[in-house]
C-alpha cells in the first residue's frame, strides 16, 4: 500500500515538476533559506506593494454588528502560559504588570493595566482570519496603538514594531522560545490596531492573551501578538530570533500576512 | 461508395500567445491546485458566510484531510504550500492578462471563443457528437469546445482570482464588495475550493477530449501551433 502511494506521488511530483528535477527539489522547498523558495517568496513583497501602493492603505476593516458575534472568540496557538514569571502576574489579576515600551523612542514608558484602561479606548467587532483558514467575528477593546506611541515619542529612525510575550511557544535544548511578532509603522498607526484589553464585553481572558493583544486587523492571526509582556521600536528585525522577524515568520511563514 | 478523404494541408491553428499561456496555465494549476489541498488540509471544512461556526453549525462540507501523495510539499507544511501558492497565483494572473491582451488584438476572442446563433443552434447536435465519440476536427473551435473554454476562461479563471483575493484579510479592507459579493469570507473560500475542483474536472475531461481526438494532432497543434483539418469546414459555418 505504501509502496503504491510512493509510486502514485512519483508520478505526480514527476508530471510537473521534472523540470525542477523532481520530487527532492520540491520537498527541499519546506527549507526557508532554499533559494528557489526564497525567489517564490519575492512575490509576497509584490503583494505587500500592491496592497500598500496600489490599494489605500489607510482602509479600514469591515466592522460588524453586536448580531455577528454568535460565538465565544476561539483562541489559537498557545492558550494556557505556565511560565513563572506569567502565573505570578495571573494569580494577582495582573496587578503588577508593567507594559515596557522601549527602543527607539524618545520616553521609554513602563505602563499598568490601569494607565493603559485610562487612555482612550476603541472598540471593534471585526473578523479574526487564521492562517488556517477560519475565522471568527468578536468585538476587541483597547487604546490604539498609535496612542502609546505617541506618548513615548518614536523616534524618526524607527521602522518597525516588535512585541516580546510572555508565552513560551517552543521548547528545545537550547532552551525555551518566547513568541515574538513584529508589524511595521503603516500597520502600527493604524486607527484599527489597539492593544486590547477587552473581549466581547469582558477582560481579555486567558486563552485570548490576557492581560493584552494587538490587534492587526488586515492581516492574518498570528500577527497578532498575544500575552505581550514589552514593546520595542527597531529599524531592523535581523536580531529578532532567526531574523525574519516573528516566531511564525522563522518557521517559513510570511512576514506580512495581509493575504 | 466511399472515396478516402484526401489528406488536408496543416494549417496554423494555435498563435505563440495561445500556445505559451496554454502550458504555463498547466503549470499553474498543477502547482496551485496540488498546495491548495496543503492549505486546505490545515482547516479541512468549508463555511458558509462570514465567519467559521464553531459553536454553531454552518459548515457546508467536511472532508479528511486530502493524502499526502497529494500535497505540495508532501508533508504538513502549511507555510510553503502558501509560499508556492502565492507565487503561481501572481504567475497565473500575469499569463491571463498577456492572454487576454492577445486574444483581444489577434481577434481569437471574438473570432475562436465567442459562441454566435449558429454554434448555440448547433451545440445539442455537437453535444450528441462528443458522446458518440464522433470528433470533428475542423479549422475553427467546434460549439462545445467554444462554450467549454469559454466558461474556463471568463468563468472559473475570473471566479478563482476573485474568491482568492476575497480571502485576503488586506484586500477585504480595501475593497469590503469583494467578500461581501460572495456571501462572506468563509463563503469566497467555499467556492474557491468548487471552481477548484471544477478547474479539475475540466482538465480531466480535456485531456480524455484530447487522447480521443487524435493526441498527436492536438498536441503538435498546441506545442507547434500546426494542425491538421479532416473536414474543409471552418467550424463556424
Amino acid at each position: 500500500m505504501s509502496d503504491c502511494l510512493l509510486s502514485r506521488r512519483t508520478v505526480l511530483c514527476g508530471l510537473g515538476a521534472s523540470s525542477l528535477g523532481g520530487c527532492k527539489v520540491l520537498d527541499g522547498l519546506s527549507e526557508p533559506d532554499h533559494r528557489l523558495r526564497q525567489f517564490m517568496a519575492r512575490a509576497n513583497d509584490l503583494t505587500l506593494a500592491m496592497q500598500r501602493g496600489v490599494l489605500d492603505r489607510g482602509a479600514l476593516a469591515a466592522e460588524f454588528s453586536p448580531a455577528d458575534i454568535r460565538q465565544p472568540m476561539r483562541p489559537n496557538g498557545f492558550t494556557n502560559p505556565q511560565d513563572s514569571e506569567y502565573l505570578a502576574l495571573k494569580s494577582t489579576d495582573f496587578e503588577a504588570y508593567r507594559l515596557k515600551i522601549g527602543g527607539l523612542v524618545e520616553r521609554p514608558l513602563s505602563l499598568s493595566l490601569a494607565d493603559l484602561r485610562n487612555m482612550p479606548a476603541r472598540r471593534q467587532i471585526t473578523r479574526h482570519d487564521c492562517v488556517e483558514g477560519w475565522s471568527c467575528i468578536a468585538e476587541w477593546t483597547g487604546v490604539p496603538l498609535s496612542h502609546v506611541l505617541g506618548s513615548a515619542m518614536v523616534r524618526s529612525n524607527a521602522r518597525y514594531v516588535v512585541f516580546h510575550c510572555f508565552d513560551t511557544i517552543e521548547r528545545s535544548l537550547s532552551g525555551g522560545v518566547k513568541y515574538y511578532e513584529s508589524i511595521d509603522l503603516v500597520d502600527a498607526h493604524h486607527p484599527q490596531t489597539i492593544l486590547a484589553w477587552g473581549m466581547n464585553g469582558a477582560d481579555l481572558p486567558v486563552p485570548n492573551g490576557a492581560p493584552l493583544r494587538v490587534r492587526v486587523e488586515r492581516q492574518l492571526g498570528y500577527k497578532m501578538a498575544k500575552y505581550i509582556r514589552a514593546i520595542e521600536l527597531v529599524d531592523d528585525f535581523s536580531m529578532l530570533g532567526r531574523g525574519r522577524g516573528g516566531f511564525w515568520e522563522d518557521r517559513g511563514y510570511e512576514w506580512y500576512a495581509g493575504i | 461508395m466511399n472515396v478516402p478523404e484526401p489528406i488536408r494541408p496543416l494549417i496554423r491553428r494555435h498563435t505563440l500567445i495561445t500556445r505559451i499561456t496554454h502550458w504555463t496555465w498547466a503549470i499553474c494549476l498543477f502547482f496551485l491546485l496540488l498546495t491548495g489541498l496543503q492549505i486546505f488540509n490545515a482547516h479541512p471544512v468549508l463555511y458558509w458566510g462570514d465567519q467559521s461556526g464553531f459553536a454553531f453549525d454552518n459548515s457546508v462540507l467536511r472532508l479528511a484531510p486530502f493524502p499526502q501523495w497529494a500535497t505540495i510539499p508532501s508533508g504538513v507544511d502549511l507555510a510553503t504550500g502558501r509560499v508556492i501558492h502565492f507565487f503561481f497565483a501572481w504567475v497565473f494572473v500575469a499569463t491571463l492578462m498577456i492572454w487576454l491582451l492577445g486574444a483581444l488584438f489577434s481577434g481569437h476572442l471574438f473570432q475562436d471563443l465567442m459562441l454566435r446563433a449558429c454554434h448555440w443552434r448547433q451545440l445539442l447536435p455537437d453535444a450528441r457528437d462528443h458522446v458518440l465519440f464522433r470528433f470533428k476536427h475542423s479549422a475553427r473551435y467546434g460549439p462545445l469546445q467554444r462554450l467549454s473554454y469559454a466558461a474556463v476562461l471568463f468563468g472559473l479563471f475570473p471566479l478563482m482570482i476573485l474568491t482568492g483575493l476575497a480571502m485576503s484579510p488586506g484586500m477585504n479592507a480595501a475593497q469590503p464588495w469583494l467578500p461581501e459579493m460572495f456571501g462572506g469570507r468563509q463563503s469566497a473560500r467555499t467556492l474557491h475550493f468548487f471552481a477548484a475542483s471544477g478547474l479539475a474536472g475540466f482538465f480531466v475531461l480535456h485531456v480524455v477530449m484530447v487522447l480521443l481526438a487524435g493526441p498527436l494532432n492536438e498536441m503538435r497543434a498546441i506545442v507547434t501551433g500546426w494542425y491538421r483539418p479532416d473536414t474543409e469546414e471552418m467550424g463556424d459555418v
